[in-house]
């Protein structure tokens, strides 16, 4: 008797005026999300060509100044112009970040919707496998890496992607064992469909939201994990620099209450909240349609 | 409570009063749906009333009031309950857990989930006699013990020993309404008690409850959307739609004369054989004596999992020496009980359970057993429907991409022509043309079910598999799709593998009957014959458990039916051996339990699996109740 209220919700009138209110809020607060991340990725377009001074010219003597019409950001530990350097950093970050997230995630998805249409052993071995690997820190993986190959951009991504694949693929893949015992994976399968249609066109689409809501919190601790790295001077290397290599380089500001340090981490918060208040948003209007 | 007189000029012998009831669902934006309206009703002490109505209509809302309790996010906003000398809905929290299992008991729907599978039964079914410290613990237990004897659970002094597990689902059943009636509650609220269960175990429970409702005499409500079940239970019904009272009458006035519209429709929707016309005969006659090969042939077909033994077949058998053939445009019914076998069986001949032995043959010719090694037209020719509607069409497609995909597959389809056969099949299932842009999420379930039926149609396949197409939905809905069906039948020639746990469904759409216990084939008959006697024991059993819609059929087969089956000796451990044994009525010692049955003919068209000759079978089997629905 659970469908007694059910259907009657369904079948009731519901007053537009309360959808629309909600529909406003849940709006409102995704275009704040969309506004930072529109701005961070137009930073990262047009940044270098919009700073007042290059990321690398030391701009005066005055180290760690405040806020003031030279420096609107102000200076850091050598007097170079904040501004200048984290709208330089966007495109380290934001890049980065974005490449391996997309990596992680379509890999680990790519695998999951294999391991959950195929089950028996093949699955067995797969998830076992990436078990093992979630197992590693994340910062002590990277560390290995970077210890062994030294660091560039190239290892970056593949570290960061490497680290949040599995889990990446045990989010999908228990979506995709749910989503493939549904009828209508049933009756494709009866219908003689390929393991190709059924996983894109039939699977897919009942699991992406989970997995972009998941995309999106990734994206965060990318982010904070490649930041951290910078922190340890083991990511980008100097003079480039990431917002995480540039909190490191101006920690001895810290100290000073220098806005050199805070106004990095300041643009590293913006941007994970912007995309979580973005994924979040995408999610509920979706989920608001059915 | 046994100051009557204080009862203010009420009629004393009322101990239940609803009056003005209302139930609203609350959202998180506070606007509010009205799932009852203004619902009075009342029962005499001793009465049983049934509330029935379709989901939705808000029957277990109702019932759950009368605890003084309204599920999470619905609240009871006016009305009054009176029970006995309370007024329900004005008690406080303590008060009302004083009553509930006490004074008001509530059988739910699933005993299993009812039940705490980690204690015994005797300690749960005591344990409200305890809490509401009416009783001391020897004192409860014997009364348990009572309960279960008037129950006719088996063993009544030591069932009590046992774990939820330990039992099957229709004693957990019984077992929870010794729970609720260990405290002499004055009112029993029974939901939807016997739903969940098997046809033959359903009157088991029935013919339980029936007897404790009359030896103790409690007040009861009983809340079903079966009106045949009802029929038997109730003095009075409350027939409900959307929340508000649409008849109330008594049980014989309800069935035999029903003022409302929508009782009537409720009515006729009941025995939709009645209303179906007659298979097709003539026409198609010419065409089946030329094709030899019947559309669709099993041959020994065995199926099911486990390790292999000697002879390489499976350790469980799920199906077990399957043969029947289906021919063009014809209709095969499949009935068992849970378990036995026939979801099993669909899903073999649609490739996606690989049986161990035996052959599927289309039109002669072999069908592979996976799916990887079938071809696309051999996929196109046989569609499988599934029960639940809700998961069997993909919630992020349109009902219009959903249709077009098959066409696109089978038929290269595009553009023009797939708009427009997309069209033409949303009108084949009578479903308007606006349909196609909308999402599953958007229709009803008889849409739903339709919409999932189109799809099948639209490969224009030769053989469709229904897998209990119409379980899920109300008997007015489902009443609807049957007839749907057969006229399609009668349009396209298609046939139909039909399966259902319900005979009088299968009886109102089939031209040969297969009953499955335990995954053989026990009975395998022409309509007619399924219908006339002799039967084989289960058939009997089965076509003699179907509630009919008549009062005092539950009495007049309770004095048919042996209680006692006969006695039989050790019976040899073999697979092929009848699985029916341990409830057949009709056994014959030293045979049943040392020699595997033989399927044999039947003299009235079909065969059967049974060592009982035609002759012996008329003479146990008491004839079946002639009753409207049940029997041709």
């Amino acid at each position: 008797m659970k469908s007694s209220s059910e259907s009657s919700v369904d079948t009731a009138p519901v007053p537009v005026a309360t959808i629309r209110r909600r529909r406003s809020r849940r709006s409102w607060l995704g275009m704040i999300g969309l506004a930072l991340v529109v701005f961070w990725l137009a930073m990262a377009m047009i940044g270098p060509r919009i700073s007042p001074y290059d990321a690398a010219a030391i701009v005066d003597t005055d180290v760690f100044s405040g806020i003031s019409s030279k420096f609107l950001l102000g200076s850091d530990y050598l007097g170079r112009d904040m501004l200048s350097r984290i709208l330089f950093g966007t495109r380290y970050t934001i890049g980065l970040a974005l490449a391996a997230t997309l990596l992680a995630s379509s890999v680990g998805t790519t695998l999951a919707l294999f391991a959950a249409l195929a089950g028996g052993w093949i699955d067995a071995t797969i998830s076992r496998a990436l078990d093992a690997l979630i197992s590693i820190p994340s910062k002590m993986f990277a560390l290995m890496m970077v210890a062994t190959f030294g660091s560039s951009i190239w290892l970056l991504i593949l570290t960061a992607a490497i680290a949040n694949m599995p889990g990446a693929y045990r989010i999908a893949r228990s979506l995709a064992v749910n989503v493939q015992a549904m009828e209508y994976v049933q009756a494709a399968r009866a219908r003689g469909e390929g393991a190709l249609y059924i996983t894109c066109v039939e699977m897919l689409p009942n699991m992406i939201r989970p997995v972009l809501a998941d995309l999106g919190l990734r994206f965060v601790f990318v982010v904070l994990l490649l930041s951290g790295l910078s922190f340890l001077s083991l990511g980008v290397q100097p003079p480039d620099a990431d917002w995480g290599s540039l909190v490191r380089e101006n920690i001895s500001g810290l100290g000073e209450g220098a806005t050199a340090v805070i106004m990095p981490a300041l643009a590293i918060a913006s941007l994970t909240i912007g995309v979580n208040l973005l994924i979040d948003n995408l999610r509920g209007r979706r989920a608001g349609k059915d | 409570m046994n100051h009557n007189d204080k009862d203010g000029g009420r009629e004393p012998s009322t101990l239940v009063e609803v009056s003005g009831l209302r139930v609203v669902v609350r959202k998180d934006d506070d606007s509010e749906i009205v799932i009852v309206k203004d619902v009075d009703f009342s029962i005499a002490r001793g009465e049983v009333l049934a509330l029935i109505g379709e989901s939705g209509s808000g029957k277990t809302t109702i019932a759950l009031s009368l605890l003084g309790y309204a599920r999470s996010g619905c609240h009871i906003v006016g009305g009054r309950i009176r029970i006995g000398q309370r007024e329900v809905l004005s008690l406080n929290q303590a008060a009302l857990e004083g009553m509930r299992g006490c004074e008001v008991a509530y059988i739910a729907q699933s005993a299993a989930a009812a039940f705490n599978p980690s204690r015994t039964l005797m300690d749960q079914v005591i344990e409200s006699a305890l809490s509401h410290k009416t009783m001391s613990r020897a004192a409860a237990e014997a009364k348990a013990i009572g309960l279960f004897r008037a129950l006719a659970l088996p063993d009544p002094e030591h069932i009590g020993a046992r774990y939820p597990h330990q039992v099957s689902g229709g004693q957990l059943q019984r077992a929870m309404a010794a729970m609720a009636l260990i405290t002499d509650p004055e009112l029993v609220i029974l939901d939807e008690p016997t739903t969940a269960l098997d046809v033959t175990t359903q009157i088991e429970v029935l013919r339980a409850f029936k007897n404790v409702v009359k030896e103790i005499g409690t007040t009861a409500v009983y809340v079903s959307h079966d009106l045949a079940v009802v029929a038997q239970m109730a003095d009075r019904i409350v027939v409900l739609r959307d929340g508000s009272v649409r008849e109330v009458g008594d049980t014989a006035q309800i069935l035999t004369a029903p003022q409302n519209d929508y009782t009537q429709s409720l009515l006729a929707a009941i025995a939709p054989a009645a209303r179906l016309p007659l298979n097709v005969a003539a026409p198609d006659t010419a065409s089946l004596a030329v094709q030899k090969e019947p559309l669709l042939r099993i041959k020994g077909l065995i199926a099911g999992y486990g390790s292999l033994d000697s002879r390489g077949l499976p350790g469980v058998r799920i199906l077990d020496d399957i043969n029947l053939k289906i021919e063009r445009g014809t209709t095969i019914g499949i009935i068992g009980e849970s378990g036995s076998g026939k979801t099993t069986l669909a899903r073999a001949v649609a490739g996606m359970v690989g049986p161990a032995r035996g052959s599927i043959t289309l039109d002669g010719e072999a069908l592979s057993p996976s799916l990887a090694g079938r071809t696309r037209e051999q996929f196109r020719r046989i569609q499988i429907v599934f029960q639940n509607a809700d998961t069997a069409l993909n919630p992020a497609h349109s009902i219009g991409r959903i249709l077009s995909r098959p066409l696109a597959f089978y038929h290269g389809l595009s553009g023009e022509a797939m708009r427009r056969r997309t069209a033409e099949l949303l009108d084949l299932v009578q479903l308007p043309a606006s349909v196609a842009n909308r999402v599953p999420s958007e229709l009803s379930g008889g849409q739903k079910q339709r919409a999932n039926l189109a799809r099948a149609l639209a490969a224009k396949p030769d053989l469709i598999l229904c897998d209990e197409v119409t379980s899920a939905l109300d008997t007015v809905v489902a009443a609807a799709i049957l007839e749907l069906l057969a006229e399609l039948r009668r349009e396209l020639q298609v046939s139909y593998m039909f399966i259902s746990h319900d005979i009088s469904t299968v009886r109102a759409i089939c031209d040969d009957i297969v009953v499955l216990y335990a995954g053989r084939m026990v009975a395998n008959r022409p309509r007619e014959a399924m219908m006339a006697p002799p039967y084989h024991p289960y058939s009997h059993l089965l076509l003699s458990s179907v509630p009919a819609l008549q009062q005092g059929w539950l009495e007049q087969v309770c004095g048919r039916t042996p209680t006692q089956l006969p006695p039989i000796g050790d019976v040899l451990d073999s697979p092929d051996m009848c699985a029916f044994l341990p409830r057949c009525s009709a056994r014959v010692d030293g045979v049943c339990n040392t020699v595997p049955p033989r399927r044999r003919n039947m003299e009235h068209g079909g065969e059967i699996l049974c060592h009982r000759s035609d002759a012996d079978l008329q003479r146990i089997q008491s004839p079946l109740l002639a009753v409207e629905g049940v029997t041709i």
